[in-house]
Parts: C-alpha cells; structure tokens; sequence
C-alpha cells in the first residue's frame, strides 16, 4: 500500500478532515494533501469560529431550540430562493447530528463569544476558535492512522470517464509524485486567492480586493475538476466578501479587519457621496452585503465616518479610526474633497428626524428627504472628533464549485455522478449558497458534507 | 506609549486579541481583557499576571508567528510579568535582582550555606558538630533554638515586609477594579481558583508544553511543588507551637505530626521541581520568556535544595552526618527566605493578587 490509498483527500480544512476522520472511522486507508505548510493548514477554517447547526431544544452552549424548519427559511431568506432545497433541507437534516459527532472528534464548544452578531441560539462556537477546531480535529485523525501530507501541492488529476484513478504532485510524497487511490474526496476550497481568476468576472476591480484567507486558496483543483468534466454549479460572482479595513494585508488578515460600525455612521465613497441605506436591517443581516457595494464603488475604496459619541457602540478594532477635529480635516487625512464630505455629512444632519435610538432593534431614527435614506439609527455626526475607517472589499470565500448529489458524490457535466469522486465544503458550498450568506454556514457545509463525503468515498472503496 | 518596550508590545497584542476575542473561553486573562477598550500600564501589568502559561492561545491562534501580525501572547506575558516583579519590587534599589536572578539565587544559596557550615564549625567543637546526638534538644547541640528562631524570624518577617510592600505597589497600579467591589467573597474565590490552578489547563484539555499536545503534566507537578511547600510550613509552624506551647523539643519520632508533614512535604518538594524543571528543559521556545532561564531554574533549584536537605536530615539525623546537613537545610531554608521577595517565589503572589482583582471583576460584572 506504499502509494495505493483507499481514499485521497485534497485540502486540509474542516471539510476535508471531516472526510478523512470519518472514512478512516469506515475503515478505509486514507492520505491527506494539504497544499499549504503546516502553520497555514486549514485554509479559511483557520479563520472560523462557529458553526449554523439545527437542534430542537436548548443546550449548555445554545441558548434555545433552532428547528430544521428555521434553518430552512433563514436558508431561503438569504439565498433568495437561489438554493438545492432537496440539498439544503438533507444537510440541515443532518446538521443535527454534527453538533454531537464533532464533539466526539475532540472538537470543543463555548457559548458566543462577547460582542458578537447575537447568534447564541443558533451558532455552536468553537472553544479557542477555528484554529483550535483543526488541531483537535489534525490530533483525532492522526490518532485514527490518516497519513497527513503538508506542502503537497497537486499539479494534476488523472480522471478517465469520471473515474479518479491518481494525483499528481509537484513534490514527491513518500517517495512518489503520483498518488493512486480507490476513492477521491476534494475538500480543497475555492479560488478567492487566485487575483487573476477572479479578475475573468470582475475585472481589474479584482486588484483591489483584499483576501481575508491565505494565499493557498487558489481553486487550482476546483479548476481540475471544472476542466475534466465535472458539472459546474454556482455564479462566479458570488461570494461572502464583508467590507474589511483597507489597511490590512493583502491576504489573510482574517476576522480582526472586520468593521462592526457601519450602522453608527455613514457610508461615503472617494467622492465623499454615500450610496446605500447603512441602516437597512440589524448589522448580522447585512454585514455580508457590504462587500460586493464597496466593490462596486469607483476604485473600491470606502470610508465608514462617524463621531466620538458611538466610539464604544462596537466592538474595539484593530487599525485606529482616522480622526480629525473638523470634517475638513478629516477628509484631508482621507483624501477626500473636504468641501465634498461638509456637504454630505451637513444634508445628512440635516435630514436626521427625532428618534429613540436603540442599535438592538430597528429602531425609528430615520433620515427623511436624502437619498439614499439611512432607515433606522440614524443620529447626527457633530460631535468631533470625526472619524473615519477605510475599508475595502475582503473576499472570505467563493461560490461557484462542483455540482454534487446527497451523498457529496460529483456529478459530471452530462448529469451523471461520478463513479468514486466526492466533494465537500467551499469546493461545493454553491450547491447550497446560490447567493447571499448567514454567519456559521461555511462550517456546517464543510462538516455535514466532509463527513458524508468520508463516509461514501470508504464505502466505495471496501466494496 | 507605555514606559517600556515590552508593555508596548503587550498593548499592541492585547489591541489584536481584543478585536479577535476568539481564545475567551481559555482563561482568565481574555475575558479581564474585554472589559477594557484601552490599556493603562497598571492593566498590562495585571494582564500579566492572571496569565498562567498554559500556551493554548499561542497553539490556537491564526495569528502566531509566522503570521506577520506575531501574535505570541503566552512569551510577551511571560516577559512582561517578569519585568512588573523587578517594577514592584521594594526597596527599589534591589531590583534589580531580577535581571540576572539565577547568579544572585546561587550566590545567596552558596553563602548562607557556608555561613552555617562555618559559623557550626566555628562556635562548636569537632566532635560536637560532627558527634551523634539524639533525643529531645538534639538540633539544638548545635545552635540554641532562641538564636535559631531569631534568625529565621528576622528573615522571615523581612520577606513579609518586602512582599507586602511590593504588593502594595501592583494594587495601587492596577488601579480600581472595573465596577469594584472588594470582599471576602473575591478573596475566597481567589483562593480557589490559584488553590486548583484553575487557570493552568488549556481551556479543559491541559497545558501545551514541548509541542501541539496538551498532554502537559506541570499542572501536577506544580500541585506537588506547592502543596510540598504548604506542609513543610505547616511541620514547622507545628513545631513551633510544640516547642512554646507544649515543652517539646525537636526532633521528633517519625510518627509525630511535624515529622509526617514535613515528610510528606519533602517527597512534594523533590518530586515538583524534578518535574518542573524536565518540563521546563523540554518546553518549546516560543512559549518561553528565555531571558529568565536563571530566575525559573533558581527557584526550583532552591525549593528542591530545601526538599533534598530536610530529608536527608531527617533519614539521617542519628548518625555524625546530621551536624553537616542541619547547617546545609537551614542555609537553604534562610537563603530561600531572604531570596523570596526578589525571585520567582513572587508569581504565586502577584498571580494570587491578579486573581483577586479579576474575582472582583467578575462578580460585579455578574
């Protein structure tokens, strides 16, 4: 068995250690590719830190029951309808089920974390966060006898008539660079790092997004696969892009970019205009959006402003706010028209109607006869300082994957499944997410389909 | 802008946590965190002290090295905490014993070692000090118990002051606790907490020690340590009372109360360092404030000494070798009285204190 697996799992995040643990527990042989070094195994999960799962009462970490039917139409809110109902409903189904079978892979969980987007009741958060979820799960499956492979980058696949029969590897991997194995479960994300992929849908706009993930995330299997007549499914366009701090790095800069403010303030452009309704809903419904509006902005560049009054409404972040002591002068350090941003923030003030402000619920602070309307938490900016965040779009992960059936089994482009390939995760989160995004659904994708796409590709390959 | 490098580098990692918030669930210091938006020196400092070393937020964060934000929490508390006991230390002018406290340690050890083995040898006679003696008085053949119980009393109330004073100085920094309320209840909640090490163990799997396995035992061998302390204090506070209340001179039958405690003690006072020490050799660098090598060696190097010399003395003490190895077991046990204030003994203090402060927090957040 020196380069013969029972199954070959690609990637090495949630999904795919799911996979794996769950086909070694079937009893199969199993080799993990992680493409990444070790300190960045994992790819986004790294960056998680709960999980969307269904339950019908209450738990010590869960403050009350969230039904299969509740996911179900929070599900379709989001999407807009663009969803694999037969899909949706069977991993949320199943869902259940991981909330106990994760634990049992040594995975930890705590109440929400403080501050965060009111998800007690529906989130199960990981103790210590993403990272401590991989260890626990790297440990448990090490434990089982995985062999785990870091650096291992594939350069090819060979599928004949939809069968996987090897991988191709630039490096040598126990002393082969061509991997054969009886069952093959791709778990190895999507293509959000690959700048000039994205550019075919976006354009040059695509240079000014900032990756919120590592730069492994290159969607080179995802491509493979696409190539070699796997059916594609999913818009190329979506994804969950979050409007992050322009001052982050270029990649993985993960959650502490994030910008909690936009509903305390306004929302302007470089030419100091704003250009969406930043009081639209509560900010755990919205924050997801505010990606894809500042990528539409000319050069993609956004500036949430506010005053000293809300400073201590948010979470504490990590880049300062910008602050100036006049408006004027914080467009100077801005960059922007100072004349310009007078004039929105002064119509602005102007606009603001009476109101009792309370960021919990939508509240009735409104803006009357501007456009576009800030519906609910508006109040004035007037107490100086001014301050400013800029943000930029950050791009956590794409949508457009591999189409699979119940069982995570690939289809191929004529409709029929594939005869021992399996997908799981980001790789095949748009069979589920056509659009839009609720907070923990990412992990709940990776987990109930890596486990099931495991537990398949092990039955595959002992019969 | 905090008055020193390390405190700086604590804010900036306290800033990145504080926006991150993923490791509350580990221990004390990230929730103590998020109930401030800034940090004064008194808070980094206080940070640093409720820190207990286990490594799990430097294992479980997306942002350790080699990331380029260099988040390594557990190594910049470890050398902050460092730096607060050379701060808060009284008087001011010794402070600096803690820049190189393993030589100060030895050489404190060393001397007041000799000077009993000498002052033994000087104020009696050979056949005294390397004779037989046994029965009731028989320790005291070789220095009058008044001399000996003015001496370590001396030392002894001298740590006190110094610890007390140092204390002072770290309370009075941290500032007011945040909704402040100090009781007894803080106090008895304190007491549990640094009782059970509540802290030191990794969010529920244990510590990290030499690698990405909690399977660390220091937890244990810190329980040993400490709690071998506690009953060789308690042998000898038993002692005490034997020799002023009830006429009893030491030492006594291997059955007696201040034996058997002191007994056990010792083997937790042998077989804590022993571990603590492995521990510390096979523990990874990164986790480690490695500029302090000498002040962690040294403190467990004495506590083992004080350990090692009593047993001896005890297993020993009616044969010509007991002379010898009183002098040893009361240089050590001076030199770790008077060492005390101005070496790794002073965690357990500060720590307590820390905890105190973040019981009080607590409790009014609730």
């Amino acid at each position: 068995m020196s380069s013969k697996y029972d199954v070959l799992v690609i990637g090495g995040g949630n999904a795919a250690l799911c996979a794996a643990i769950s086909a070694r527990r079937g009893g199969a042989s199993v080799l993990v590719l992680e493409g990444a070094p070790k300190f960045y195994r994992g790819g986004n999960t790294r960056h998680t830190r709960n999980m969307r799962c269904a339950h019908d009462a209450a738990t010590e970490i869960l403050t009350g029951p969230y039904t299969e039917e509740e996911f179900w139409k929070d599900l379709l809110l989001v999407t807009g309808g663009k969803t694999d109902e037969e899909l949706a409903r069977h991993m949320i189904r199943e869902s259940k089920d991981i909330l106990n079978w994760i634990v049992e892979q040594g995975v930890r969980w705590q109440p929400s974390l403080g501050g965060t987007l009111s998800l007690g009741r529906t989130n199960s958060f990981f103790l210590g966060g993403g990272r401590a979820m991989l260890n626990a799960l790297y440990l448990t499956a090490e434990r089982l006898g995985v062999d785990v492979e870091y650096d291992a980058e594939v350069t090819d696949l060979v599928i004949e008539d939809g069968m996987f029969l090897a991988a191709r590897l630039k490096r040598p991997v126990k002393g082969e660079t061509e991997i054969r194995a009886t069952s093959l479960v791709a778990a190895a994300g999507g293509f959000e790092a690959n700048i000039d992929w994205l550019k075919q849908y976006w354009g040059e706009a695509a240079d000014n997004f900032l990756i919120r993930g590592t730069p492994y995330n290159r969607g080179s299997i995802l491509k493979m696969l696409l190539d070699k007549g796997v059916q594609e499914v999913g818009d190329p366009t979506q994804c969950h892009a979050v409007a992050i701090d322009a001052r982050a790095p270029k990649f993985d800069g993960g959650i502490i970019t994030r910008h909690d403010s936009v509903v305390f303030g306004i929302v302007v452009n470089k030419h100091a205009q704003r250009f969406y309704d930043e009081g639209e809903d509560i900010w755990p419904k919205r924050y997801a959006i505010w990606g894809r509006l500042v990528a539409a902005q000319p050069d993609q560049i956004a500036y949430i402003i506010f005053d000293s009054t809300v400073v201590a409404s948010f979470m504490p972040t990590l880049f300062p706010p910008i602050a100036g002591h006049s408006v004027a002068e914080l467009a100077g350090k801005l960059e922007l028209d100072p004349v310009a941003l007078e004039k929105t923030i002064t119509e602005f003030n102007a606009a603001v109607r009476p109101g009792t402000f309370d960021h919990t619920i939508l509240d009735d602070c409104v803006t009357e006869g501007i456009t576009p309307p800030k519906t609910h938490w508006a109040r004035k900016i007037e107490t100086p300082p001014y301050l400013a965040y800029p943000v930029r779009p950050g791009i956590t992960f794409t949508y457009l994957g591999t189409r699979v059936n119940k069982e995570a089994r690939m289809l191929m482009a004529d409709g029929k499944p594939s005869a021992n390939m399996f997908a799981a995760g980001e790789i095949m989160a748009g069979n589920v997410l056509g659009q839009g995004y609720a907070a923990g659904m990412g992990m709940t994708i990776g987990s109930v389909f890596g486990r099931i796409a495991g537990r398949e590709a092990a039955r595959h390959a002992k019969n | 802008m905090h008055g020193t490098r390390i405190l700086d580098e604590t804010d900036r990692l306290m800033t990145v946590c504080n926006s991150c918030r993923y490791c509350e669930g580990l221990c004390a210091v990230f929730p103590a965190m998020e109930m401030r938006r800034a940090f004064s020196d008194g808070d980094l400092n206080y940070l640093a002290n409720l820190c207990h070393s286990c490594g799990a937020c430097y294992v479980d964060c997306q942002f350790s090295p080699p990331h380029e934000f260099n988040v390594n929490v557990p190594k910049t508390l470890a050398v902050a905490r460092a730096e607060s006991y050379a701060a808060y230390a009284w008087p001011q002018a010794l402070s600096g014993a803690f820049a190189r406290n393993g030589l100060v340690i030895s050489i404190a050890a060393a001397l007041s070692m000799a000077a009993f083995v000498l002052g033994f040898a000087a104020l009696n006679d050979r056949s005294v000090l390397f004779g037989v003696h046994t029965g009731p008085g028989a320790f005291y053949k070789l220095m009058p118990h008044n001399a000996m119980a003015a001496l370590f009393s001396a030392a002894f109330l001298y740590a006190i002051l110094a610890l007390v004073m140092s204390v002072r100085a770290f309370w009075r920094d941290i500032g007011p606790a945040i909704g402040g309320r100090a009781d007894g209840g803080s106090i008895f909640q304190a007491v549990r907490d640094a009782g059970e090490l509540r802290y030191l163990h990794g969010g529920g799997v244990g510590c990290y020690n030499e690698d990405d396995r909690p399977t660390d035992r220091r937890k244990l061998y810190h329980h040993l340590t400490f709690y071998g302390f506690l009953l060789c204090f308690a042998a000898t506070s038993v002692a005490t009372l034997y020799h002023y209340l009830l006429g009893r001179e030491a030492p006594y039958p291997w059955w007696d109360l201040p034996v058997v405690l002191g007994t056990l003690g010792g083997i937790g006072l042998i077989v804590g360092p022993i571990g603590l020490f492995t521990a510390r050799m096979r523990r990874d660098p990164a986790l480690l404030d490695e500029s302090r090598y000498g002040m962690d060696v040294g403190f467990i190097a004495m506590l083992f000494l004080t350990g090692l010399t009593g047993m001896l003395l005890l297993v020993l003490r009616e044969t010509a070798a007991m002379g010898p190895l009183l002098a040893l077991h009361l240089g050590a046990v001076f030199a770790l009285f008077i060492t005390m204030p101005y070496g790794k003994f002073v965690h357990g203090i500060y720590r307590f204190v820390a905890l105190v402060r973040y019981a009080q927090e607590r409790r009014s957040a609730t």
